[in-house]
């Protein structure tokens, strides 16, 4: 089992929980299961695709997972990931909505 | 109503400027009884512009630690429109990631830093009190 810290945005799809316990061998394994678990969760964490979505970032203690091998990196039984949404905006330029 | 202390305003209208001429951006943490913003964390712009802004990831991760273990919460982002109102953009609106978090504008379009602070909720944009208190 993976621990698993939440954002406060996702925290009321889990029961109000911050952190979680569930399976996975990679970060896409563990993001499936998450889904899987709470599916109020669903296209918050993944595109249709099942690729990462662009407004979420995902950590492997202290790094991004796109810095790594992204869904594929390796997920120890005493990693811990965490979850945080993308920060962004600006004055101007179109920008994308966020699931 | 956005509570801040004195420090803490300080600290985020200082960023901004120091971040000239891009847009600086950063986190604000809460008292978990209060609801008061203690702790200002000064991210990078990871955008490098001047008229956009992205949070570092990796400020972000440092920041959420901090806070929590502080026993506070981030609940909000700050950042600087550099020639135009202290008023949410179309993209800070898209962009908004939580409902429940307070989007602070620090404008510097004027000699004098103007900050505003606003809920965006659905696409919805209400401005709210900013109260600075010392401490």
């Amino acid at each position: 089992m993976s621990v698993v810290h939440l954002p406060t945005v996702l925290r009321s799809h889990a029961g109000g929980e911050k952190t979680v316990s569930v399976d996975g061998s990679t970060v896409g394994e563990v993001l499936s299961a998450l889904v899987a678990t709470y599916p109020g969760m669903n296209g918050q964490l993944l595109n249709d695709d099942g690729t990462l979505h662009k407004f979420v970032n995902v950590y492997l203690n202290d790094d991004d997972v796109r810095y790594l091998s992204s869904l594929a990196t390796p997920v120890g039984s005493t990693d811990e990931v965490s979850i945080l949404p993308a920060v962004a905006g600006g004055s101007d330029a179109g920008g994308s909505h966020l699931a | 109503m956005l509570r801040l202390t004195e420090s803490v305003y300080n600290q985020m209208v200082a960023h901004c400027l120091g971040g000239l001429p891009e847009e600086a951006c950063g986190l604000l943490a809460a008292e978990g009884t209060t609801g008061d913003v203690v702790t200002c964390y000064p991210t990078r712009n990871t955008a490098e512009s001047a008229t956009l802004y992205t949070v570092e990831p990796r400020g972000h991760l440092l920041a959420d630690r901090d806070a929590e273990e502080a026993g506070n919460a981030i609940i909000g982002v700050f950042h600087s429109h550099t020639h135009t109102d202290a008023y949410p953009s179309p993209t800070d609106v898209a962009q908004a990631p939580d409902p429940d978090w307070h989007y602070v504008l620090v404008s510097l379009r004027d000699i004098r830093p103007v900050v505003r602070s606003y809920r965006i909720v659905d696409g919805r944009i209400d401005e709210e009190p900013v109260v600075v208190r010392s401490r």
